[in-house]
């Protein structure tokens, strides 16, 4: 059964177009990899995934549910890492989960169990009541990572999940998500343009570039389809050799106003 | 639909009482008023006959309090955008009704509190009231005050990205509407053009009702500025909602 249908997904913002008429499917228990070079519209599809952006046309369904008119259904089934942080630097970490566990409807008997429980096996049980802003990159994510799972998500998504994470929590992260797909059969879809990790974790990869979905598979599959001996080479193969430039996010534009 | 209101609406409480070096500078600017307008004006408007000054504007002082603050909450959804958490809110199955109102309601409640501070304050300098039983009248209208003003200011916001202009652009509009009030002196004395803009400024009604529940006095009827402020609430709650659904990030 698929869990994601993606049929003509297009989104164009003033001027360009971020995502042109992609169409996949994920079936349900599936490791999905979303392969792309910067600005390829893994972002922006994961978004338009995810309710939070409305697609200029096709159609997205997920869980079974329709991104546009069933948008509560949607966000009922899916927990999602962004790319960027999304955690209140202003609240400690408890007080973080314990917002979203409302959001959820976790049971107040539950609530606390469970938020120790998943912040236990993030490691930072002992640091549940200090302020996020206090932490460093890696444990930030490791905060949003059990406060994605706090809810028990049919799906989830993770936008670019290692990215700047040091090797002992890109480890840890990738081995929580293997062990969570397997047991409890959730599908997970992530993006990344970081092959290794395409190619040790996905079951299924698509790789994206300028919008355009240029080739679906597992990894043996799309290096049999290019003629190429890795996957490094398929994607170049199939992107091109020219360097990218990456768009600015919400920090980067804050910055700027520090002058 | 509850769960989003008590989670914005605590959040907002929270962030209040942790930030307490803002906490006392915002009570700058209307000690301010009080000191350079109260003393400073004081005599002359006693002299002129219009009664007791002070009686006079620390309804209008608390008005400003209320008026400037919640318009300027609206700057913790920009704030909410840059750094990402307002993605944690838009994805989560609840109504966006819920996040807009509980985001209001936690504004509201802490620029009521601010209100409250200023009438405190008031009260050392001269400030009687007249009437104990009428208090409670006069926080409702603080608070619907606030809630109308946490409205507007997280309106605007829902379709601004800049932090920097969003101020400057709230202060082009509420400037007027404090100044060109009836909160600092009474709308009879400024010449008739004048007087229509006090008269389709909605803070007039704001603070005429205020200066009614503390004073018990006012301009217009009563029942009318109240009908006009939760005409604009629902109107304003209304707008508000339908730009919240459709809220990108």
């Amino acid at each position: 059964m698929n869990v994601i249908e993606v049929k003509d997904l297009t989104k164009r913002f003033k001027g360009f177009t971020a995502v042109d008429n992609v169409s996949f499917q994920v079936a349900e228990g599936e490791i999905f990899a979303f392969l792309g070079p910067n600005g390829a519209g893994k972002s922006t599809s994961i978004k338009m995934m995810t309710t939070i952006l409305f697609p200029t046309s096709g159609s997205v369904k997920v869980g079974g549910f329709d991104v546009l008119t069933q948008k509560n259904e949607v966000r009922e089934s899916i927990g999602v890492i962004f790319q960027n942080p999304t955690l209140d630097d202003d609240l400690t970490a408890y007080e973080n989960l314990n917002y979203h566990a409302i959001l959820y409807k976790i049971p107040k008997d539950e609530r606390k169990k469970r938020i120790e429980e998943l912040l236990g096996y993030v490691g930072l049980l002992g640091k549940k009541d200090e302020y996020v802003k206090s932490f460093s990159g890696g444990m930030k994510r490791r905060v949003e990572i059990a406060r994605g799972l706090l809810h028990s998500p049919k799906i989830l998504f993770l936008d670019e999940p290692t990215l700047g994470l040091d090797v002992q929590t890109r480890a840890f992260l990738w081995g929580h998500i293997q062990k969570i797909n397997k047991e409890k059969g959730i599908t997970i879809f992530f993006t990344t343009h970081n092959m290794d990790e395409a190619e040790k974790i996905a079951t299924k990869i698509a790789i994206i570039d300028h919008g355009k979905l240029l080739m679906t598979g597992t990894s043996g599959e799309i290096k049999e389809k290019t003629k190429t001996d890795s996957l490094e080479k398929a994607f170049l193969e199939l992107t091109g050799y020219g360097i990218r430039e990456d768009a600015g996010d919400g920090l980067d534009r804050m910055r700027r106003f520090r002058r | 639909m509850r769960g989003a209101v008590y989670v914005m609406w605590d959040r907002q409480i929270r962030q209040y009482f942790r930030k307490k070096q803002r906490l006392a500078t915002s009570l700058m600017q209307p000690i301010l008023f009080l000191i350079a307008f109260g003393f400073g004006m004081g005599s002359m408007f006693e002299q002129t006959g219009n009664g007791n000054y002070m009686q006079y504007l620390i309804p209008g002082i608390i008005g400003m309090t209320v008026l400037m603050s919640s318009t300027m909450n609206g700057i913790s959804l920009i704030w909410d955008k840059q750094f990402g958490f307002l993605k944690e809110t838009l994805v989560a199955p609840v109504s966006r009704t819920g996040l807009l109102f509980g985001r209001c309601l936690g504004g509201a409640t802490t620029s009521t509190f601010q209100g409250i501070i200023v009438l405190v304050i008031g009260l050392f300098m001269g400030f009687h009231i007249t009437n104990w039983a009428a208090i409670p009248l006069g926080l409702l209208v603080m608070f619907l005050i606030a809630l109308l003003f946490n409205l507007l200011g997280t309106s605007f916001a829902a379709k601004f990205d800049d932090m920097q202009s969003f101020p400057a652009i709230m202060n082009f509009l509420v400037m007027p509407m404090f100044f060109l009030s009836g909160a600092l002196f009474p709308a009879k004395n400024f010449p008739e053009a004048i007087r229509v803009f006090i008269e389709i400024n909605p803070f007039t009604y704001c603070v005429d009702l205020l200066k009614y529940a503390l004073n018990g006095a006012s301009t217009y009827s009563p029942v009318a500025d109240l009908g006009i402020m939760i005409s604009l609430i629902i109107l304003l709650g209304a707008l508000g909602t339908y730009l919240f659904d459709r809220l990108e990030t």
